[in-house]
């Protein structure tokens, strides 16, 4: 009777396929909790649960000294002074109120312009947007084909009337690394503010703001094998950066964020930036030796792929390929046993290309094609061999399905036809 | 012993149907366009993401073959695929009636993906337009 049934049921199933999840290979996006990480927020996720502003009993005192811990943790990643880090919710509240509260209080001093880059995270640009509409003004910095700034062009750009320069250290979609020391320089000897969004750098490069001469900088905890949530912005004392608060209260966070902290969240981006700064080198040696033979094997075994990006001065875990010819929505979801992401138009809400791809001067046609591969702590060599052998095989599949190729291989100039506009 | 079945990884935005036309796409293929026989459509362009070829061998005014290439997304591949599978076998009239609409429903498309059967659609007629032109000039 059992076996009827179990006959039944498996003739009623679809598909069976082994249980199991993709391989994550989208380290750009968020990254997994570090189990150390874990480890370290348990206390304050169970039996430590005291309001660490609470200063009358020891149930506050225990998780303020561990908050203050943390801040000194990731004070020293950033090798700055803990009075100068302001726990926020995330990257996005950290920029948000850099550029909205220096803006905003600078507005006193009359300087009402704004300088940032065309590539910068939407988070960014959406702040600028909207402070434009109130009435400043924003330039936004046009980029090389490998996404870098011209450091002469932002020199010019900066006059009596900036107020702040914001340069995301490293992009998240392309990886490039901007020259931020140079960056900090001229921003110093213009005396402007000089804020960067390091969300992606922090824990892959060394940071130094007092070498670098950076003013004000946001970090987010979830790109760093941190918890979701949590986020810091270092705010300059020596000489003092002045900023509007965004969010107004009972004044904690020197005044600069009120609202109760998350203990628990606060130590697990505490501790994973220690053990951030502890790893940095043995991270970036496994994730770079990953990403070039990830790479090698595959402009090897595939024609026609082109890496965006900066070929040197890039995140070693991002590899933002164009297979052209193949649309990239198609080959992520051939690509199924893999978590990656895409800069086509497709994938995202809008139907318009990526626009970081747009901006680094890569044509609309190859835009659509590309892949975004993100290395991390966790990747194993075997993912990586799994994903060179799913790759080759479903770009050469779908290169197959392509009138494109097909066109090429005949020895048609692409850039020449008329196409038709769909109706 | 009675096996869970789980779907590997889950498709919350395709429908199978689309899957099934990537996995196993029919009609996949190319004839040659000088044939006197074959008619051929290409719509769209790469910089909309969308680019769909479609051909057909026509004979005593049916469509006898149809063959697809598609440079799209998913649910352009599994349109246009559909699209050769729906005109098979049909009169050149009979073909230029099928409507985007019969695709979208087929396939269960998203709104965001209509466009990807309009252009099939397009394609279809760009396709049977290109036979009726060579068939008068003989």
């Amino acid at each position: 009777m059992l076996k009827v049934i179990s006959r039944l049921l498996s003739s009623l199933a679809v598909k069976e396929e082994i249980v199991g999840r993709s391989s994550y290979m989208d380290f750009q996006a968020t990254t997994p909790l570090d189990p150390r990480v874990l480890d370290e927020m348990m206390p304050y996720l169970t039996y430590e649960y005291g309001n660490p502003h609470s200063r009358t009993h020891a149930y506050g005192w225990n998780t303020e000294k561990a908050v203050e811990k943390a801040r000194k943790q990731v004070a020293d990643i950033l090798k700055c002074d803990s009075k100068e880090i302001v726990f926020t919710s995330g990257a996005t509240e950290s920029n948000n109120t850099a550029l909205k509260g220096v803006a905003k209080f600078n507005l006193q001093k009359g300087k009402s312009k704004i300088i940032t880059v065309q590539t910068e995270h939407k988070c960014i640009l959406d702040t600028c947007r909207h402070l434009q509409e109130e009435g400043f003004e924003v330039v936004y910095l046009p980029v090389d084909k490998h996404g870098l700034i011209d450091l002469e062009l932002l020199d010019k750009t900066i006059d009596e009337k900036t107020s702040i320069v914001s340069i995301m250290t490293a992009n998240n979609e392309i990886g490039t690394i901007q020259p931020v020391a140079e960056i900090g320089k001229i921003c110093r000897n213009k005396k402007v503010l000089f804020h960067t969004d390091a969300a992606q750098a922090i824990g892959k490069i060394n940071m130094d703001v007092n070498a670098m001469n950076i003013d004000l900088l946001s970090l987010s905890s979830h790109k760093l094998y941190g918890p979701k949530g949590i986020g810091a912005l270092y705010v300059r004392r020596k000489p003092r950066v002045r900023l509007n608060p965004l969010i107004n209260g009972g004044g904690q966070e020197r005044g600069l964020r009120s609202g109760t902290l998350a203990p628990a969240l606060a130590v697990g981006l505490g501790a994973a930036c220690e053990i951030a700064s502890i790893e940095l080198q043995s991270d970036t040696d496994h994730i770079t030796q990953l990403a070039k033979k990830f790479y090698k094997v595959i402009i090897e075994k595939v024609p026609d792929v082109i890496l965006n990006g900066h070929p040197v001065h890039r995140l070693c875990g991002n590899l933002n390929l164009s297979f052209a010819y193949v649309e990239g929505e198609s080959l992520i979801m051939a690509l199924k046993h893999l978590a990656l992401s895409s800069g086509s138009a497709c994938t995202s809400a809008s139907l318009e290309p990526s626009y970081v791809l747009r901006a680094i001067g890569v044509s609309e046609d190859l835009a659509h094609t590309s892949l975004r591969i993100g290395i991390g702590r966790f990747t194993t060599e075997a993912e990586i061999d799994y994903a060179i052998e799913l790759v080759e095989k479903h770009v050469k599949k779908l290169r197959e399905l392509s009138p494109l190729w097909e066109m090429v291989q005949e020895g048609v100039d692409l850039q020449n036809i008329q196409w038709s506009q769909p109706k | 012993m009675l096996r869970l079945v789980k779907y590997a990884i889950p498709f919350r935005r395709y429908h199978e149907k689309v899957i099934e036309y990537y996995e196993n796409p029919k009609n996949a293929g190319s004839f040659d366009k000088n044939d006197k026989s074959v008619g051929t459509g290409i719509v769209g362009a790469p910089a909309c993401g969308d680019v769909m070829k479609l051909q057909i061998k026509v004979k005593d005014g049916k469509i006898q073959e149809a063959v697809f290439k598609t440079f799209g997304c998913a649910s352009a591949i599994a349109s246009s695929s559909y699209a050769t599978e729906w005109i098979t076998g049909l009169t050149l009239d009979e073909a230029i009636n099928l409507k985007n609409t019969d695709i979208a429903k087929y396939l269960q498309l998203p709104p965001i993906k209509l466009h990807c059967s309009m252009l099939a659609e397009d394609a279809v007629k760009a396709a049977v337009r290109d036979f009726q032109k060579k068939d008068e000039k003989k």
